[in-house]
């Protein structure tokens, strides 16, 4: 690593220059370029050399990423959980597991989704009770999983599943890499408030997975998620390597662009679901509203959370390059704060729209963005963590306020679950 | 973005200094008094620690650093309730000159003010709103000289200031006075906030001598400043409440628990963090533009804005939070209570400085 890790970044932006200078030709077909650009290494750059890789820390990859949007090179797919999956088998992955699974997720020929949340545990994804038995030689699976981003394109699935019920809840869970087509696997959309259906619900009825695609050891599931979730919070990389080739003309951008298209769909909404802060100035001085005080007031509000928010969201990310400040708990901050700031907008879009917010759809105010920011912002606050959530872990691990007392500490068996048990 | 390590060490020096000179037995005694401050740590704060001149130019016998560094010192001071005429002096008055003054009076105002020779009070005659400053005095020039009639209603530790500094308003340009304060009428107010003294000064063709002008942009740019400083107060009292909060929520068990494992106060106070968080980035940043000029203009009114929500909110947890024993004469909790209240109103309310973000807002047209 360190050898790699101490390339300048001009020598970098220069070796990559020239090879794409070589190599890269907007009239190859998308799943041929790949194999070219994952054989020539270019394609995840920040993995490790024996994988695909060159081991560059993340500020060398950036500039990889720069070369590629300078030249309108594609890079690799974009799919939000496939890089879920190739973060965690990376790390946790056995020798068999890294040559079979990480190169068709980077050459965009395997789609994967995660396979986490129960409708039984939701805040509590500890408690989940998909069951893994061991029958032979496989894992037979049994259970429900929801809120599953593209599973209805996947082909592989991260799974966490209970494999024993006698010890305590974090132990007894083991961690699956589980094939998307097989009878056993069922997936339904699932159609949220808002009208779209971005995620699936998956139904699993002795589904099949393989001893070999056990990943980690047996009952170390939890501490493998916790892997898979940090990258969660990292964010989907969005653009990363090649954003600018969704608009140039060519046989490859057109196939990347329907890549992109599939990819990117479940996250349309996403801006309204953080309540479009951007929006609110605007169009209090288009529709006049701006001149009622008490929408001034509303907007100013606004406008301090969001711009206070970005100040200290700048001034955690200063110290964490410092190297103190611990990550998770100023994330829970910030999240707490987007919360926040989403319900204030959707508030002030609302004052600001006033009867007009009855309507929604084409005919409604910018073509259905505000109806669709005031059905989406009750999302902002519940996925990826509640604000509960966010402000227990605040409470206890930054004001480091005593524990409340637990009642699911002794085998997972006696533990009480979700009310349809009772 | 943060403190460098120079300002994180004066931060320490100003903090220190102030823990130990103002415990809250040294704020009791203070605000119990008619004088309201320790002159004996008055005169170590101006010679030893001399820190009165940070914010001034070294041209007039300041130190030459700015709204970051003076903010550090209000931050400290705020969070120890600090009792002494600093904010008037150093803050009110010592900003209103240097941004009116003309170079001699400058010279020898500020020097005055900075060495603590002097302690100052400006007389604004209306806390709530700028436009309005002066609009209580009239001025009289003579063959004798000027001389200034009028009244303002409150005014900051004028019970102990040498010098009056007085603002008249003509057609909105304020022309500042100088008016000693043995020929005011200085009359003593009952204040809800007893840590932060308010008098009446009358005056009645009073002898004065005209020491600069304030343009409205410079009224305006006073305003912003004594707002920084201010928020800076705030912030500082906000984050030590919140502290000593959490402190009795460790102790204080009932139904065989901590208190503060309830997750219903848990809750609560994780709000308060997130809300002390937005407040002090947004007072920093009000420090750092009015040192740079970089940033947007209306940074100083979020900083009020939020930090006077901010103190309230932290304030009423703190009592609310502590139950009966918050209520009481002899906890301390009231006092820091008092403060945020004072402070919440003071040169302008949250809701005033929103109208103003919004005014400056539609003044550029964009956010």
């Amino acid at each position: 690593m360190s050898e790699s890790t101490n390339i300048s970044l001009e020598t970098i932006r220069e070796e990559v220059s020239a090879w794409l200078d070589e190599n890269w030709s907007p009239e190859r077909s998308l799943t041929a370029w790949r194999e070219i650009l994952v054989e020539g290494g270019w394609a995840a750059p920040e993995w490790p050399k024996e994988f695909y890789g060159r081991g560059y820390t993340v500020e060398q990859a950036e500039v990889v990423g720069q070369v590629f949007q300078e030249k309108g090179a594609v890079g690799v797919a974009q799919a939000g959980p496939g890089r879920l999956a190739s973060h965690t088998i990376l790390v946790h992955g056995n020798e068999a597991q890294k040559q079979k699974y990480l190169r068709p997720i980077l050459t965009g020929e395997h789609a994967w989704c995660q396979l986490f949340s129960e409708p039984g545990s939701g805040s509590d994804l500890a408690g989940l009770s998909t069951k893994a038995e061991k029958v032979g030689d496989q894992w037979v699976i049994n259970g429900q999983k929801v809120w599953n981003t593209s599973a209805h394109h996947a082909d592989f699935g991260i799974l966490v599943a209970r494999t024993d019920w006698d010890v305590p809840k974090h132990q007894g869970i083991s961690y699956f890499l589980i094939d998307m087509h097989q009878p056993g696997v069922e997936v339904r959309p699932l159609r949220q408030m808002n009208g779209h259906a971005s995620f699936n619900e998956v139904f699993m009825a002795d589904a099949q997975v393989q001893a070999d695609d056990l990943l980690g050891e047996l009952g170390q599931g939890w501490k493998i998620a916790a892997t898979t979730l940090s990258a969660e919070r990292q964010g989907f990389g969005g653009d990363r390597n090649g954003g600018r080739a969704r608009d140039l003309n060519g046989p490859i951008y057109d196939d990347y662009r329907d890549e992109l298209t599939i990819a990117l769909e479940p996250y349309t909404w996403y801006p309204q679901r953080a309540g479009r802060p951007d929006l609110a100035f605007p169009r209090a001085v288009e529709t006049g509203a701006i001149a009622d005080l008490n929408v001034r007031q509303e907007l100013a509000k606004l406008i301090c959370m969001k711009k206070a928010s970005d100040l200290a969201a700048e001034n955690a990310s200063e110290k964490r390059k410092a190297g103190n400040a611990a990550i998770i708990p100023e994330g829970s901050i910030g999240k707490l704060a987007a919360s926040e700031i989403a319900r204030q907008a959707s508030h002030v879009h609302t004052l600001v729209s006033g009867a007009d917010a009855m309507l929604s759809g084409a005919d409604s105010a910018m073509e259905g963005v505000i109806a669709e920011i005031l059905v989406s912002v009750p999302a902002i606050s519940i996925a990826g963590g509640t604000d509960e959530i966010q402000k227990n872990i605040i409470s206890e691990r930054v004001l480091e306020l005593p524990k409340e007392p637990r009642f699911d500490t002794g085998p997972f068996r006696d533990v009480p679950r979700n009310v349809t048990d009772l | 973005m943060g403190f460098s390590s120079d300002q994180e060490q004066f931060k320490d020096i100003v903090g220190r200094f102030m823990a130990d000179k103002s415990p809250p037995t040294a704020v009791r005694e203070n605000m119990a008094s008619e004088q309201g401050y320790d002159p004996a740590v008055w005169l170590q704060l101006s010679q030893e620690v001399g820190v009165l001149g940070t914010h001034l130019p070294e041209a007039y016998g300041g130190f030459g650093f700015g709204p970051v560094e003076q903010g550090i010192i209000s931050e400290e001071m705020g969070r120890y309730l600090y009792c002494g005429p600093y904010f008037a002096s150093a803050v009110m008055a010592g900003y209103a000159i240097l941004n009116g003054g003309d170079e001699t009076q400058k010279s020898k105002l500020l020097a005055a003010i900075a060495s603590g020779d002097v302690i100052a009070a400006f007389a604004i005659d209306d806390l709530n709103d700028p436009t309005k400053m002066g609009q209580s005095f009239s001025r009289l020039s003579s063959r004798e000289g000027e001389t200034l009639t009028g009244s303002a209603p409150m005014v900051v530790d004028a019970h102990i200031a040498d010098v009056l500094i007085i603002p008249v308003n003509d057609n909105g340009v304020v022309g500042l006075f100088e008016v000693a304060a043995d020929d005011a009428k200085i009359l003593a107010r009952e204040c809800l906030d007893p840590t932060r003294k308010l008098s009446s000064v009358t005056l009645l063709d009073s002898p004065a001598t005209q020491v600069g002008e304030l343009q409205k942009d410079a009224v305006m740019r006073l305003w912003d400043e004594m707002n920084t400083a201010l928020a800076h107060e705030m912030i500082g009292g906000s984050e030590r409440l919140f502290r000593t909060t959490l402190e009795y929520m460790n102790m204080r068990v009932q139904f065989g628990r901590q208190i503060g494992s309830f997750q219903a106060l848990k809750h609560r106070c994780a709000d308060l963090l997130l809300a002390l968080e937005l407040a002090k980035a947004a007072t920093h940043e009000a420090g750092r533009f009015l040192a740079t000029g970089e940033g947007d203009c209306y940074a100083p009114n979020m900083a009020k804005a939020l930090a006077g929500d901010t103190y309230l909110d932290v304030a009423k947890a703190a009592i609310q939070l502590r139950g009966g024993i918050g209520f009481t004469w002899e906890e301390d909790t009231h006092m820091w209570f008092k403060r945020a209240k004072s402070s919440e109103v003071f040169l302008g309310t949250p809701n005033w400085h929103r109208e103003q973000m919004m005014q400056r807002m539609e003044a550029q047209g964009h956010v």
